[in-house]
């Protein structure tokens, strides 16, 4: 695909590095300096609640990216998102708990997990499209949380596999502040390969298959093997955030992998704006910090004292109507949201971009 | 003996239930992921009516069922409505987000403690003894028999009635439909009002038989399988993907591992979509249409 230039900007690309390069502009240099700046100093000023809930985002938007990569980008729906984050988790916890396996072997074995399960995933999508497509993972999430729960009960570690601390050079990973950059890092390096993955070929005949896959043949695209490196990448993501997981919370249990995850995951790529990779981290961050809003909301409330007891279901509740208002009024998510606000500042006095252009 | 009256008894759940996704499929190609939680709802209206009208038993049970269909209705009208015309990924991830968002309320409303909707209406539950030395309970008994009124009354319906001829033809070509008058939106609203009242029976005699929590959800998950086994756009499918899954996941609990019941229909279900993604009597087309 042919990069838009950067809007408004008198920018132009004089030579192929130019074409390469990720930031283009000074001023979007200046500002994702200033971006990383603040996200490196945040856990030295913030308290370790906030620090806490900045480390789930990451972790959750290295989930969400992939997802993103496999349902917003190649178009092909996943419904099996937890069994492939169980996966990773379990492939960890059991490499850690049987053989005690370091770090540095149990995340990589996480991965090919993964890609193995994506393959698996993935081969009903040569055959299926669509609903279809989304039954088939459907139904291969419980064969996976069925096989760890499996696991779970014969070796009589029912209430889930404790998993220690990991170690990086040396470095026992413990403290909140250590674990937030480590995850940052992870989160990072994962859109990183996805912003590089959606500008090389492998991106383009993902968004070609969406759009059209009969097409997308003719022009010459093995539709087939497209389609499985999406499943197969994605997963193997997944499993490793999944690892990750496991890791952080220093805890494995097939309770936390139901079907209300997935549900999560793709809510957050419906929210975050499906087709973008900023929507995923967007979507990430909202579906992470909600609950956490409806608590302070709850407890901000007059007379909301007496659902104390059920902020669980409210949470639900909450959590279903949000889903609904995005689907049914703002099918393009925060992303949509920001994309509009962006143009109406950049374009003022104007209405509308030029005819040809996109933004 | 017993362990066809098992087979028998959980086919019919599984078919009572997996003719509502049959019927909301099969006339607006919307699957419908709510359907656990439409069913448990109806199960929870038996528990309000009940508690209300406690000394007229049968007055709250038909209550509830009028009411469940009114709510199947409404659920179309006021937020499906929205979804004809997107795309059908967006419409089923509304169904989920409906489901959610049923979950909570259910929660909030009733807790999650179990619930015994018969000793609320004073109802016994007698078990019989067939020939062959079988057991079957009342409320077990009386699953059977509605499965198969249900199935023959839908059958006739979609057959020889007005509205359940329009139903089939908003189905087969909706644009065409709409150009001869037929109403889409009153159809689409009735086959939603239908699918929820046959969830919402199946999902009261369940709860009159053995009790509610909110783990019905999953009896709901698990008789989709028997829909697309079947054929997601045939009703006789349906009853005979049933009898597949819950022969299959009987037999397992029997002889092989009680453990692996909550996956055998998706197993089912995998290799059916591996063999035959259509299903059995389903038409082969539907799949590119998707």
């Amino acid at each position: 695909m042919s990069k838009p230039l950067p809007a408004a900007s008198g920018h132009f690309r004089r030579s192929y590095a130019d074409e390469f390069r990720l930031i283009e502009t000074r001023f979007a240099r200046i500002w994702a300096t200033v971006f990383t700046l603040c996200l490196l100093a945040f856990p030295f000023l913030a308290s370790p609640f906030y620090v806490d809930l900045a480390t789930q985002v990451f972790l959750t938007s290295i989930g969400a990216l992939a997802l993103m990569l496999l349902t917003g980008i190649a178009g092909q729906i996943s419904l099996g998102h937890a069994g492939l984050i169980a996966a990773g988790a379990f492939t960890a916890g059991i490499l850690f708990k049987e053989f005690s396996l370091p770090f540095w072997v149990t995340v990589p074995a996480a991965a090919v997990t993964g890609a193995l399960l994506g393959l698996i995933f993935g081969l009903p999508s040569l055959r299926l499209r669509g609903l279809y497509l989304a039954v088939s993972t459907f139904a291969l999430h419980f064969v996976v949380v069925y096989l760890g729960g499996e696991y779970e009960t014969r070796r009589g570690f029912s209430t889930g596999i404790l998993v220690d601390p990991p170690k990086i050079f040396g470095w026992e990973i413990y403290a909140p502040r250590t674990w937030y950059l480590v995850l940052l890092a992870a989160a990072g390096i994962a859109l990183l390969v996805c912003i590089n993955l959606m500008r090389a070929r492998s991106g383009r005949a993902w968004r070609a298959i969406h759009s059209n896959e009969t097409v997308a043949e003719a022009l010459g695209i093995g539709i087939a093997r497209y389609k499985l490196l999406a499943f197969v990448i994605s997963s193997s993501m997944t499993a490793v955030a999944g690892a990750l997981f496991a890791y952080y919370r220093g805890f494995v249990s097939i309770e936390a992998f139901s079907m209300y995850l997935t549900i999560q995951y793709v809510a957050m790529i419906i929210i975050g704006g499906m087709g973008s990779l900023l929507g995923a981290i967007l979507g990430a961050t909202f579906v992470t910090l909600f609950p956490y809003l409806i608590e302070g909301l709850m407890s901000a409330l007059p007379g909301a004292d007496r659902l104390a007891g059920s902020v669980f279901a409210v949470n639900y509740a909450a959590f279903g109507i949000v889903m609904i208002l995005f689907l049914v009024f703002e099918p393009q998510g925060l992303v949509g949201i920001w994309r509009r606000l962006r143009d109406y500042f950049q374009l003022w006095p104007f209405r509308y971009r030029p005819v040809g252009t996109k933004s | 003996m017993q362990l066809v009256v098992n087979i028998l008894v959980l086919a019919s759940i599984y078919a009572l239930i997996a003719c509502g996704y049959v019927l909301i499929y099969r006339v607006s190609r919307v699957l419908n992921l709510a359907h656990g939680e439409l069913m448990m709802l109806g199960a929870y209206l038996l528990v309000a009516t009940a508690s209300g009208l406690s000394n007229s038993p049968v007055a709250a049970l038909l209550l509830a069922l009028a009411l469940s269909l009114v709510v199947g209705g409404m659920v179309y009208l006021f937020l499906m409505r929205r979804m004809t015309g997107e795309m059908v990924l967006a419409a089923v991830l509304t169904t989920v987000a409906l489901g959610i968002l049923l979950r909570g309320l259910i929660l909030l409303i009733w807790s999650a403690s179990p619930r015994h909707p018969r000793d609320m209406l004073g109802w016994e539950n007698p078990v019989f003894t067939l020939p062959g030395d079988a057991r079957i309970s009342l409320y077990a008994g009386l699953l059977i028999v509605s499965t198969v009124v249900v199935y023959g009354a839908l059958f006739l319906f979609l057959r020889f009635g007005r509205w359940g001829m329009r139903m089939r033809a908003a189905g087969q070509n909706p644009l065409l439909a709409a150009q001869r008058g037929i109403r889409l939106h009153a159809v689409f609203a009735l086959a939603w009002g239908l699918s929820t009242f046959t969830g919402a029976t199946a999902g009261m005699l369940i709860a009159l038989d053995s009790g509610l929590d909110s783990t019905m959800v999953m009896i709901g998950l698990k008789a989709f399988p028997a829909a697309l086994v079947g054929g997601l756009d045939s009703l006789a499918g349906a009853l005979i993907g049933a009898l597949i899954i819950a022969a299959a996941e009987v037999g397992v609990i029997r002889f092989i591992d009680p453990l692996l019941a909550d996956v055998v229909p998706f197993l089912v279900l995998i290799v059916m979509l591996v063999v035959r993604p259509w299903g059995l009597f389903g038409t082969r087309e539907e799949l590119d249409r998707v």
